[in-house]
């Protein structure tokens, strides 16, 4: 049953290529889909109000369409109107617009959540704004953050296999065009489940870690 | 008619209803209870006094085993209690009322729904019933009006109503009261203690552990002194609060009287 | 003229392809209920072992994408040589991931409840089974609402990838058509309003029952927000 050569020769080999190409979609969509995130949620959060509401549409159209569906949308569709895309690029673009929304959403919670009595208090501590906000709005709002962020980091790491529908060759593409050649679907996805069970427990592990450092007796029992 | 019981058995004698003998407990190594035993008899109230810490409060839970004591007998008139046997523990429970320092009201329930919801599910009365039995003892405790509000509308001192209700309606044996009324705003002790007082005068068994001394000395049996898990004195209150006596418990009075001056 | 035209004579085959995604995720939402609140109950008041057993069952099937599962569950129907309908297979699949969010959902609510309504009830002598049916899942219900408007718009969206395994749902559709007609853009534009009009209107209908079943003193403020958005 248990065939050691195809594992070792065959199916490992490709798996390990393209979790590289997973890394790199998701190293770098889940970075720059966090600042987004934090541009997007102040925006919603302090803006104007016709920014707010254009940010607030932003999200909940983001938020209310599948991602395969917006995946498409970039790949299949954009060329009809001339703009092109890899299936890595489109793949990339896809993920850090879906990400930037998601992630405001937590980033804006925070920034809300912060009571006006503490930026009372700096203020009559003789704080400028700025200082307000990096001594006081941000440890508050990262903390409170941190939890929904990390989360969607790793509902990223699991979507990241969508890339797969445009044909990007990541751990999923990978693995199904191994299965494809040997017919050995069990096998070869109870192997890339692997990969990502291994994937989205290292980053619960270290969201859990940063939880605990950051930790403050009662805050957020609120 | 309860009241011409009372005295009934009070001229007759003593007829134990719970007797609590030899309770230990130990949590985490550390003892909370050393070898406790005390009688309750029919129409008794007998009160438990001490610092916090003392153990009051596990010695309560232990008696109708919310916390399984570790060692120790419990006799309901004079039945032993099997702890192993789930359905023996559970009709037990129903016959020995609980009233909590923090209520405990079911959250999800109206006050009349919360008195009424153990009459079904234990005691298997319809729900006609359950809700005429409910209505009556909230009218017991002055909360008929408050009937159909839910326990985050009621106020502290009206919550522990309910809460008296909800046992009563169980025709309890013997009540234990935590604490009654020390998460309560001082101005709301007063109507709680009130309820309290007519079902002692209405001769109903209960032991209570309190702070409130006027009360403990005006209408308590017997007073139980409580420190580090030990029961360390025990009798009446003229005589372990009589003037020159030279016990714990009138120290531990002068020191509560101090402190609330 | 002609993106309208396609979406025209396309609209009643991908609005067929709706009632199977709403169908398929609402048995999938409906077995993660039956399964999840026994799962939620095991692993709170349950021994070590059922405490094992059902992390270890949250631990996977949160921790494995969907699209694996659903290649999984093709190569295991077809190593048993099983012919599972499509249609099934996915509602099995979505349904064990949804048993696994929600028994969290359903766990989160249990123990955030109280340590003394417990307590009482078992003061009143109600049994443990009692005690459970009556008085802490109707709260923990109650507070699991939001987290379960949450749920489901995540796996309608969720829902959209078991096309894969040639599910006639609203995203196997609008490709077929959109491979025939290359009208990318169109078919992909309504593909999305569809999935956005679902959410919204479901979401609206969960509201509305939250609503009914309030009351007062429960808090379930901040976690509506989130599912309301998506």
């Amino acid at each position: 049953m248990f065939d050691a050569a195809f594992v070792s020769q065959e199916l490992l080999p490709a798996l390990n290529r393209g979790l590289l190409v997973s890394i790199a979609l998701i190293v770098p969509s889940g970075l720059l889909g966090f600042i987004g995130g934090i541009l997007l949620g102040c925006v919603r959060a302090f803006g104007s109000p016709w920014a707010r509401r254009l940010g607030d549409a932003y999200t909940s159209i983001i938020r209310g369409v599948p991602l395969a569906v917006q995946l498409m949308m970039i790949y299949f569709a954009l060329p009809k109107v001339g703009i092109y895309f890899e299936p890595y690029g489109a793949s990339l673009i896809s993920f850090i617009l879906c990400n930037s929304a998601y992630q405001s959403e937590y980033i804006r919670g925070a920034l809300l959540s912060i009571r006006q009595g503490q930026i009372k208090a700096a203020q009559a501590l003789g704080m400028d704004s700025l200082q307000t906000i990096v001594w006081i709005v941000i440890p508050q709002a990262a903390r409170r953050a941190l939890p929904g962020c990390g989360n969607e980091i790793i509902y990223l790491i699991k979507y990241s296999s969508l890339a797969y529908l445009v044909t990007c060759m990541e751990l999923m593409g990978e693995g199904k065009v191994v299965a494809s050649d040997t017919f050995r679907f069990t096998e070869v996805f109870l192997a890339v489940g692997a990969y990502y069970l291994v994937m989205v427990t290292l980053a619960t592990w270290l969201l859990r870690w940063l939880e605990k450092r950051f930790y403050i007796p009662g805050f957020g029992a609120r | 008619m309860s009241e011409t019981v009372a005295q009934l058995s009070k001229k007759t004698g003593a007829s134990p209803v719970l007797q609590v003998a030899h309770l230990s407990k130990k949590l985490g190594g550390k003892p909370i209870l050393q070898d406790c035993s005390l009688t309750l008899n029919r129409g008794e109230l007998k009160v438990l006094i001490g610092p916090s810490g003392a153990g009051k409060s596990t010695l309560l839970q232990c008696i109708n085993c919310l916390i399984p004591p570790d060692e120790g007998k419990i006799l309901l008139e004079g039945r032993a209690l099997n702890v192993a046997d789930r359905r023996a523990l559970c009709a037990f429970r129903a016959q020995v009322g609980m009233i909590f320092q923090d209520f405990n009201l079911f959250d999800h329930l109206t006050a009349e729904e919360n008195v009424a919801i153990a009459l079904r599910k234990v005691r298997g009365m319809n729900r006609q019933d359950a809700q005429r039995r409910a209505q009556e003892e909230l009218g017991r405790v002055g909360m008929s009006r408050r009937a159909g509000l839910y326990p985050a509308q009621l106020s502290g001192g009206q919550k522990q109503r309910v809460a008296i209700a909800r046992a009563l309606a169980m025709d309890p044996k013997v009540i234990l009261l935590d604490e009654p009324t020390s998460a309560l705003d001082p101005e709301l002790v007063g109507e709680v203690l009130a309820v309290i007082k007519d079902l002692a005068r209405g001769g109903m068994t209960m032991l209570m552990a309190t702070h409130q001394m006027d009360f403990a000395r005006a209408l308590a049996h017997e007073i139980l002194f409580m420190e580090q898990g030990i029961i360390i004195e025990q009798g009446a209150p003229d005589v372990l609060l009589a003037e020159g006596s030279a016990t714990r418990t009138r120290d531990f009075c002068k020191h509560l009287l101090e402190m609330g001056a | 003229m002609n993106s309208l035209q396609v979406i025209w004579d396309a609209l009643p085959f991908i609005l067929g392809g709706t009632l199977t995604t709403v169908s398929a995720v609402a048995l999938a939402l409906g077995m993660g209920l039956v399964l999840g609140i026994p799962l939620a109950v095991g692993q709170v008041y349950g021994g070590t072992l059922v405490r094992a057993a059902v992390g270890l069952y949250v631990w996977f099937f949160r921790g494995v994408p969907i699209l694996v599962l659903l290649f999984l569950s093709y190569g295991l129907c077809m190593s048993l040589g099983l012919a599972v309908p499509p249609f099934l297979a996915s509602c099995l699949v979505m349904g064990c991931i949804s048993t696994a969010y929600q028994s969290q959902i359903f766990r989160g609510a249990i123990e955030s409840l109280p340590q003394g309504q417990l307590r009482a009830a078992r003061a009143l002598g109600m049994t443990d089974g009692c005690s459970i049916t009556c008085i802490i899942l109707p709260q923990a219900l109650r507070l699991s609402l939001p987290g379960w408007a949450n749920e489901f718009s995540i796996l309608l969206k969720d829902s959209a990838v078991c096309y894969v395994l040639g599910t006639q749902e609203i995203m196997s559709r609008a490709t077929a058509v959109a491979q025939r007609t290359h009208e990318h853009l169109a078919l992909f534009a309504l593909a999305g309003v569809i999935y956005f009009i679902l959410t919204l209107v479901v979401l609206k209908l969960l509201r509305a029952l939250e609503n009914r079943v309030h009351i007062p003193g429960y808090s379930t403020g901040g976690t509506v927000g989130m599912g309301a958005a998506g």
